[in-house]
């Protein structure tokens, strides 16, 4: 088993709202690791599109990504891509 | 019967109806805790299961089914809803609510909508804001599938006119299109998903009202005027037959007109005139067509960025392009490139905002700030040029800088579309939006990096005069006769012909007679304007002779104030026209 934490700032000039939220979430969803979204003190379940959603992060917000599992690595790899994707 | 009332909103559509009104009901559903027993818990588990599973198909339904009627772009939405019913912390609230509270099954879905609501709330976005409604409308559905409620299909047994707080696009889904006079609707702007389904079903629409639920009862007879964004209740009879009458009066003058379609606009003395149509949305190119526009002079694409949950992909913007591209082919149709920016970006809702942000970050701007949104329209553009006579248009240019910036961008766009081995058009035609005073001065600059100026007069007058139309107090200085604008005006006309490029002109400017006499004597051979201008424009032309016109501007080029202008167009525009003034410049 495999954990990574790893702090991530969001770039999308929309932030992580609507799309880019749906596509994260539908991204997290293709991998079999646990993945955590922590932001402040809040740490919730990001295969959630309701978590991701009501975190109501911006462009410029820091967050950590804890993933659990075997494909913990790949998973990352293809997370921080979208949000560190400026295009929307 | 009731007293008339007038009730304002948002003209969405244009046209007239008169009918009856159907109020779609708001539906709420107040559900009553009910406690359950520890061994009901996994029986009430298992009718959430089904009502989920009942509800999946139903939007996938509505998908499908909305994918056929208006194409695989508006179906987009529900991928929302499908989400927010697979949703695992959503379905994992309710199951612990009813696993730990004992409650029934409906109560826990209520509480956990409201619940997420309630956060939803609390972030300032317009956009999410937006999904909450598709987040209650998924909601409602699992409810009414809990409940086995029979989903009732709104059965309208007469034509009616539909008034709702919103609608959503599963709401539209199920009303039948053929019993629909109109829509009014309490919320929602011009690209709300309401306006475009009533554009492109043809039909008049007013949005935005605030009240129309609450004053509008079903069956209250009703004018809709979708052009002047009014809905009147209970008209007395003279006001219905004064409705009738111009109702009567737009259809005889489309059917009066309908023989311009053929003419070309051409003066007296044999100069070519070019009237090219403005657009926002796809919906109008029938219009277009209809009028016999000599293209689309001006596509405006800031419809595609709002009223939705994300950017529009390469994909959805090259099939839009290359739809109104091929059915213009061989029409040249001008697209201008986002002209939106800062707050106003996706929001439909906070447009007045526009004026804050006038001298800010917006359109060209924006754009260069956020080169892979900019690149993504650009490719789309260069795509679809391969299907028609396609060309790019950047508005808000200020400085040479800009211009060169947009120009490299859009090579690194090609370059991009090479290494994907995607097919583009390698020479597309690049112009410039005239607008900021700045460039109509250094157009002779300009012109060595463009292949065509569009003089865009709103912003150019406003920013010229530093006047806001949209402020009542000082309305009264914008001036398009103004003589600063007018040399602006020549100076652009003037330097694209000794550069060998074309010029047209795009704003309201370009579709006023008086001005319309006034620019062809300045030189101005290309005119873009509301298609519904476009017939009487031809005839105007057609009236007058391009010396007579040149002799005016020639003789107002000595004036000096708007009014003199003005006046001195309006007597010789009058004596060429003679009894014809009356009709064509008015």
């Amino acid at each position: 088993m495999i954990k990574i934490e790893e702090k991530i700032k969001i770039k999308n000039p929309l932030g992580l709202h609507a799309r880019p939220a749906a596509q994260f979430v539908k991204k997290a969803l293709e991998f079999n690791s646990q993945i955590l979204i922590k932001k402040d003190d809040q740490i919730l379940d990001a295969k959630s599109i309701m978590n991701i959603l009501s975190l109501g992060l911006e462009k410029d917000s820091q967050i950590v990504l804890i993933l659990e599992g075997p494909d913990a690595k790949e998973a990352l790899k293809e997370l921080k891509k979208i949000l560190e994707s400026e295009d929307g | 019967m009731g007293k008339e009332k007038i009730i304002k909103g948002i003209p969405a559509a244009p046209g007239i109806c008169i009918g009856k009104a159907y109020v779609k009901g708001k539906e709420t559903l107040q559900i009553k805790p009910r406690r359950i027993s520890k061994e009901e818990v996994s029986k009430e588990i298992l009718r959430l299961e089904e009502a989920l599973s009942l509800t999946r198909e139903e939007i996938l339904e509505l998908k499908k089914k909305i994918a056929q009627e208006m194409g695989e772009d508006h179906a987009q939405i529900f991928d929302a809803h499908l989400l927010f019913l697979e949703d695992r912390a959503f379905i994992e609230d309710i199951i612990n609510k009813v696993k730990k509270e004992k409650v029934n099954v409906e109560y826990a879905l209520q509480e956990s909508v409201k619940k997420y609501i309630n956060i939803f709330s609390k972030i300032e976005d317009e956009y999410l804001r937006e999904r909450t409604y598709d987040f209650q409308d998924v909601g409602k559905r699992i409810l009414k599938n809990m409940l086995k409620q029979k989903k009732a299909k709104e059965e309208l047994f007469e034509k009616s006119i539909i008034i709702a707080h919103d609608l959503s696009p599963s709401e539209t889904a199920s009303l039948k299109k053929d019993k629909i006079l109109g829509f009014v609707t309490d919320i929602g702007g011009r690209t709300s998903h309401t306006a475009i389904i009533a554009r492109s079903l043809g039909i008049p629409a007013v949005v935005g009202t605030q009240i129309a639920t609450q004053e509008i009862k079903t069956g209250d007879e009703l004018i809709i005027d979708g052009s002047k964004g009014e809905v009147i209740v209970n008209p007395t009879q003279k006001t219905l037959e004064e409705y009738k009458k111009e109702r009567e009066r737009r259809k005889r003058l489309i059917k009066k007109y309908s023989f311009t379609k053929k003419l070309i606009p051409t003066t007296l003395d044999g100069k070519e005139i070019k009237i090219l149509a403005n657009i926002e949305f796809p919906e109008e190119i029938s219009q277009v067509l209809d009028v016999g526009a000599q293209g689309i002079g001006l596509y405006r694409t800031e419809y595609f960025y709002m009223n939705r949950v994300s950017l529009p992909s390469e994909e959805e913007q090259y099939r839009a392009y290359k739809e109104v591209a091929r059915r213009l082919q061989p029409l040249p149709v001008t697209i201008r490139t986002l002209d939106l920016g800062g707050d106003k970006f996706l929001s439909p809702i906070r447009v007045p905002t526009e004026i804050q942000s006038f001298l800010g970050q917006r359109a060209i701007r924006f754009c260069l700030a956020h080169p892979e949104v900019f690149k993504t329209q650009l490719r789309a553009i260069l795509r679809a040029a391969l299907e028609g006579n396609l060309k790019v248009m950047y508005p808000m240019i200020s400085g040479v800088e800009e211009l060169i910036e947009a120009n490299k961008i859009l090579e690194e766009a090609k370059k991009e579309l090479k290494k994907q081995n995607k097919r583009f058009k390698e020479d597309l035609k690049v112009g410039v939006m005239i607008e900021v005073p700045s460039a109509a001065l250094i157009s002779d600059i300009l012109a060595k990096y463009a292949d065509f100026f569009s003089i865009g007069t709103n912003d150019l007058i406003q920013y010229s005069l530093a006047v806001d139309r949209a402020d009542e107090k000082v309305a009264y200085l914008y001036e398009p006769a103004h003589p600063a604008v007018l040399r602006l005006i020549k100076n652009v006309i003037d330097a694209a012909h000794s550069m060998n490029i074309e010029v047209s002109m795009c704003g309201e400017m370009a579709s006023e007679p008086i001005f319309i006499f006034l620019l062809i004597g300045m030189g101005l051979d290309e005119l873009s304007m509301p298609p519904s201008l476009i017939p009487k424009a031809k005839l105007l032309i057609r009236s007058i002779s391009y010396k007579e016109a040149h002799e005016v501007f020639k003789k107002v080029s000595g004036f000096s104030s708007p009014k003199e202008v003005e006046d001195y167009c309006i007597k010789e525009l009058r004596k060429i026209l003679k009894e014809k003034y009356e009709e064509l410049a008015i």
